[in-house]
């Protein structure tokens, strides 16, 4: 037997070590080559080194380009691992764990190195091997001017892709933790080191301060769970038969809300959302894909696999609770997203809004909704993706993402115009594209749970007609702007790296068949379990 | 009231298993070698016949410790020698076995020099800035007590966790500690600051001594002996047989009490912890890394023998007290140490919250506990060592003195991504992120705690962690995100000693955080047995082997 997901997991990990290990040629020997040009100089022959620092330089670029090549070479090959593994994915028994492995690793305290994917675990994994070759082709000249010329920000890349696959497929509950907290460490220094403006140091700590503190939180529960449930192993505690299954109620409920509020953190759900908007901002758009079309997933996926499936019995406890704040997220984003004159926070907070009808649709206990939850989850990954990504193309001609420093693009660059329209049509959920599948399940769902919450939802539907076709009129129409007279309009490499998202929009909004019949069987596996709980608790 | 059975004197020689005190024998012998050749050496061939001594007599006690494990008794804990006075048992060896390992660590940044010279006072007898002083300096004189007095410390640290009665422990507590004192102040840079570390550190451990000979004495008077075994049982009967129901309950409450102070002292608890940031910062940083690894392990050792030996029936009495002084170190340290600007104090604080953190599995006083607290100190260990490496090559702009000032790291990543990657990593693993050995610690010693039903110490110690993640990542903040200022620092080139601690450092904390299994498994109390520590620490009163 072939351990899919562990090649899928180290393929990345070791592409990351490779990148990093590369010779460094490059800033360090540019600096040896200065410092030992002044010791030189002291001494009074400094004509060796000047010869030889030019040529350190040279090295450095090169080994740069190397290592983009790598990382897109070994992002691709991940990618193919996990076609291939979708190919040999049996959808019939989507809604049971797949390509398990399990091997002990901590032997004192249980834990295993589990992992298994579900269809809706390994949607969401294939939407992220996806998005990371595309990150690396539009972020390719990003960073050359940086004294690394970027080799380091790529080696974080293959890092985080290893673990976003890791933390989908973690099947142990410490092993989802182990890749839970780590994946911060990458991002952060993303955010810090390869970010954009003067704020980035500040907007890394706040993302990883918030982070880590929801997650310290979960460790408390994480030991809970051991303590109470003898075992990490995801497929012996949950079930009517599971480890926990005699847990009694309020520890129950602690033990969720001490996951909630990470993953809330994560999602990023109002009132704990404050970092995403400076998180994203400040992040170049590469980063920014992956933080808001990956890393936040991770908590809305955690939610519906470890919230729910682990505590079934406390879920009706929070269904209202979380709903309400899952609407207050929806208009609350929408708004503050009309009000942005920053067109990556603008982003940001659409995707606050979006969250919240994830979240509402995964609490509304409804098979339809947790499965336009879960399909939400993949298409605003390339929906969010594409939109950071073609505003990145904006930034990067411009120099800024400023919403008032743009004006007619699309006089210069009408492709570059188009393609942003379409993203940004995603982002609204105009019917026939992607999103408006899962929205309108989620409606569907919602609706008959409660009337009241889908109708309130609503609004954040109408503004986000606004929002976006605002930002549009104001960028891409209207006279040119100075700064945007001289745009070119999309490369090869820049089609390379939209195209593909766009493409997968239309295909999913016009046949969703394929993601469905993966994340059905999952979702409703979650609502039966949860729902059954719920109603033998409220029959107790 | 006279006890009746007084104890027969007799003259003769009580039997001592001599392999069984090989360890400490050996590091003793080692030392006093040191001291005659510190004497009669002249001083061209003294330092490396020095650092001859220390390292392989270092490395003869960690074998001796080692071969130790095989001749432990089947079936039971462990065995005591000396007419009782020290235990032996796995628990005591691996404290033992860590400390040797650490210290064998801490001596590769005590031997390293930077052109010509050490990190220690030319001759510290010399008043700081006299002629006298000038004078030493010009000739290259450099004395060598340091290793002398690092195999003393050492050796008191051997001791400490294993001594099975108060009076022992005693000694071994003043053996660790004034060789200490005096190595605070041998600082060849800022040697006021220096002698004022030493100064401080020297009147408040003499203080702390006197409490914890105090505390002995009242437990001496409430059990009649001084001894663990013995102690545990008066404990367990309520009292020596001249007390009545239970009248005598006062007495062991202070002398808990008392007893307690002492050792929390030495581990840097709240609020007996004032000491800590001076010395740290004020101490050469090679001698505070030896303070922070090993007098951290064996401290922590001590405390955790004498609350769960002698101690351990009367749980309910020290329990409470251990919750507040836990919660207060890990609160007020972690508050305070947000504001701190220099790395050593930074680190100091920092410290001083793991301390808390263990003292949670103190608390649990459960098997676990104890597990958890001693891979937590290990881990720690080698942590702490690896950061104090790195802050002993950061220097002022002008190459002299260490530059303690964190605002002035700017940069230090950009220019010296190795160097700085490696303290990141040490302060990733402080902050428990996961795949460090921190995360493991730290999981471990919070297991025990939750088990036991210490929940709310738990999310107390959570909360606090995520304060301290906020001046870790701070300090990667300045080094990796900040430009560079002209004349922020230098960093002097890591010698093979430095190199090589950084290069354990790393390998240790990356190594016990992602494949800890065989150190959980193998060496530590294992989980499936009582979960009533002293299952696992000898407690008997005199029990030769052989």
């Amino acid at each position: 037997m072939i351990p899919w997901l562990t090649i899928a997991i180290a393929l990345p990990a070791v592409g990351a070590l490779l990148v990093w290990a590369l010779p460094r040629t490059g800033a360090g020997g540019r600096e040896q080559a200065a410092a030992s040009a002044a010791a030189q100089a002291r001494s009074g022959g400094g004509t060796a080194t000047a010869v030889r620092a030019p040529a350190a330089a040279a090295t450095g670029a090169a080994s740069a380009e190397n290592a983009k090549r790598i990382t897109l070479g070994v992002s691709l090959a991940t990618l193919a691992v996990l076609v291939v593994m979708t190919l040999r994915f049996d959808p019939s028994n989507a809604g049971s764990l797949q390509f398990v492995e399990e091997y002990p690793w901590i032997p004192r305290f249980g834990v295993h190195f589990a992992v298994g994917v579900d269809g809706i675990a390994l949607a969401l994994i294939l939407m992220s091997a996806i998005l990371v070759p595309l990150v690396v082709l539009a972020a390719w000249r990003e960073h050359d001017h940086r004294e690394d010329g970027g080799r380091g920000y790529f080696a974080l890349i293959l890092a985080l892709e290893a673990m976003m696959i890791g933390v989908f497929a973690a099947t142990d509950v410490f092993l989802f933790y182990v890749f839970f907290e780590a994946m911060l460490i990458p991002v952060y220094f993303m955010i810090g080191r390869y970010g954009r403006g003067d704020e980035r140091a500040k907007a890394a700590v706040k993302f990883l301060l918030y982070s880590l503190a929801g997650g310290l939180i979960m460790l408390v529960a994480v030991i809970g769970v051991f303590v109470h449930g003898g075992t990490f192993l995801w497929a012996d505690l949950v079930g009517e038969n599971g480890a926990l299954a005699g847990l009694d109620p309020s520890t129950a409920r602690w033990l969720f809300l001490g996951f909630f509020i990470a993953f809330a953190i994560k999602a990023p759900m109002w009132p704990v959302h404050t970092w995403l908007p400076q998180a994203a901002g400040s992040s170049s758009p590469g980063t920014a894909v992956l933080l808001v079309g990956v890393l936040d997933k991770v908590g809305t996926y955690g939610m519906l696999r470890f919230c729910m499936e682990l505590f079934p019995s406390a879920v009706s406890w929070f269904v209202w609770p979380v709903v309400a704040l899952s609407l207050v997220s929806i208009v609350y984003g929408a708004i503050l997203a009309i009000g942005q004159t920053d067109m990556m926070r603008l982003v940001a907070y659409t995707s606050v809004s979006h969250f919240g009808f994830i979240t509402l649709g995964i609490f509304a206990l409804t098979p339809q909704a947790q499965t336009g939850a879960a399909l939400y989850m993949v298409n605003h990954g390339f929906a969010t993706g594409a939109l950071f990504l073609i505003v990145g193309l904006l930034v990067a001609r411009r120099g800024s993402s400023l919403i008032k420093d743009f004006s007619g693009v699309q006089n210069v660059a009408p492709r570059l115009a188009g393609v942003f329209l379409v993203a940004g049509l995603a982002g609204l959920a105009l019917p026939g594209l992607a999103p408006f599948v899962s929205e309108f399940l989620v409606f569907v769902g919602v609706y008959a749970f409660s009337p009241a919450p889908a109708l309130i939802a609503v609004i954040g539907v109408v503004l986000a007609a606004l929002y976006i076709l605002w930002m549009y009129q104001r960028t891409m129409t209207g006279p040119t702007a100075d700064g945007v007279a001289g745009f070119k309009d999309l490369s090869a490499r820049e089609a390379w790296a939209v195209g593909p998202l766009l493409a997968l929009i239309l295909a999913f909004g016009l046949y969703p068949q394929p993601l469905l019949d993966a994340i059905e069987p999952a979702a409703e596996r979650t609502v039966v379990s949860t729902v059954g709980s719920a109603e033998e608790g409220g029959a107790e | 009231m006279i006890p009746q059975d007084l104890p027969v004197i007799t003259q003769e020689a009580p039997v001592l298993d001599w392999w069984l005190l090989a360890p400490l024998l050996t590091l003793f012998g080692g030392a006093m070698l040191a001291v005659l050749f510190e004497a009669f050496v002249p001083a061209a061939r003294r330092r490396l016949l020095q650092i001859g001594v220390a390292a392989l007599s270092l490395l003869a006690t960690f074998v001796l410790i080692v071969l130790q494990v095989g001749s432990l008794p089947d079936g039971q804990a462990g065995v005591t020698v000396g007419v009782g006075s020290l235990a032996v048992d796995r628990t005591v060896l691996f404290f033992q076995g860590t400390i040797a390992v650490l210290a064998l660590v801490s001596l590769l940044l005590i031997a390293e020099r930077r052109d010509g010279r050490d990190a220690f006072a030319a001759q510290a007898a010399a008043v700081p800035g006299s002629e006298e002083e000038r004078a030493h300096i010009l000739a290259g004189t450099q004395h060598t007590e340091i290793y002398p007095l690092v195999l003393f410390a050492v050796l008191g640290m051997l001791m400490f966790p294993a001594s099975n009665d108060f009076l022992t422990m005693f000694i071994a507590l003043e053996v660790m500690s004034l060789p200490l004192y005096l190595m605070c102040g041998l600082a060849r840079r800022r040697r006021l600051f220096s002698q004022e570390a030493a100064v401080k550190y020297f009147l408040l451990g003499a203080f702390s001594s006197a409490f914890f000979l105090f505390g002995a004495a009242m437990v001496y008077g409430y059990a009649g002996s001084v001894n663990f075994g013995e102690v545990r049982a008066a404990v367990e009967n309520g009292g020596a047989a001249i007390f009545q129901d239970g009248d005598g309950r006062a007495l062991l409450l202070m002398g808990i009490g008392l007893v307690a102070v002492g050792l929390l002292f030495k581990v840097g608890a709240v609020p007996f912890h004032n000491w800590k940031p001076d010395v740290y910062q004020g101490a050469p940083t090679p001698v505070t890394a030896l303070m922070a690894s090993c007098t951290l392990v064996a401290a922590f050792g001590a405390l955790l023998r004498v609350f769960f030996v002698p101690f351990g029936g009367s749980a309910g009495d020290w329990e409470p007290a251990l919750w507040i002084v836990a919660v207060l170190t890990m609160v007020v340290a972690a508050i305070v140490a947000v504001s701190q600007r220099d790395i050593k104090r930074l680190l100091a604080y920092s410290s001083v919250v793991h301390a808390g953190f263990i003292l949670t599995a103190v608390v649990a006083g459960s098997t676990d506990g104890l597990a958890g607290a001693m891979f937590y100190l290990a881990a720690y260990g080698f942590t702490t060592l690896g950061a104090f490496a790195v802050v002993t090559l950061v220097r002022t702009a002008d190459g002299g003195q260490e530059q303690g000032d964190l605002d002035r790291w700017a940069g230090l990543g950009r220019r010296h991504p190795l160097l700085a990657g490696a303290l990141a990593l040490f302060l990733l693993a402080f902050a428990g992120i996961p795949l460090t050995s921190g995360f493991i610690g730290k999981f471990a010693v919070f297991q025990a705690a939750v088990a036991a039903g210490a929940t709310p110490l738990v999310v107390v110690g959570v909360l606090s962690s995520a304060v301290t993640a906020f001046f870790y990542v701070r300090i990667i903040v300045v080094m990796f995100f900040r430009d560079p200022e002209a004349d922020g620092h230098t960093v002097v080139r890591a010698g093979a000693a430095t190199g090589g601690v950084i290069a354990i450092g790393v390998a240790a904390t990356l190594l016990l955080g992602v494949y800890p299994g065989p150190v959980l498994d193998n060496l530590l109390p294992s989980p499936d047995g009582s979960q009533e520590p002293v299952s696992v620490m000898v407690d008997q009163a005199s029990t030769e082997a052989g």
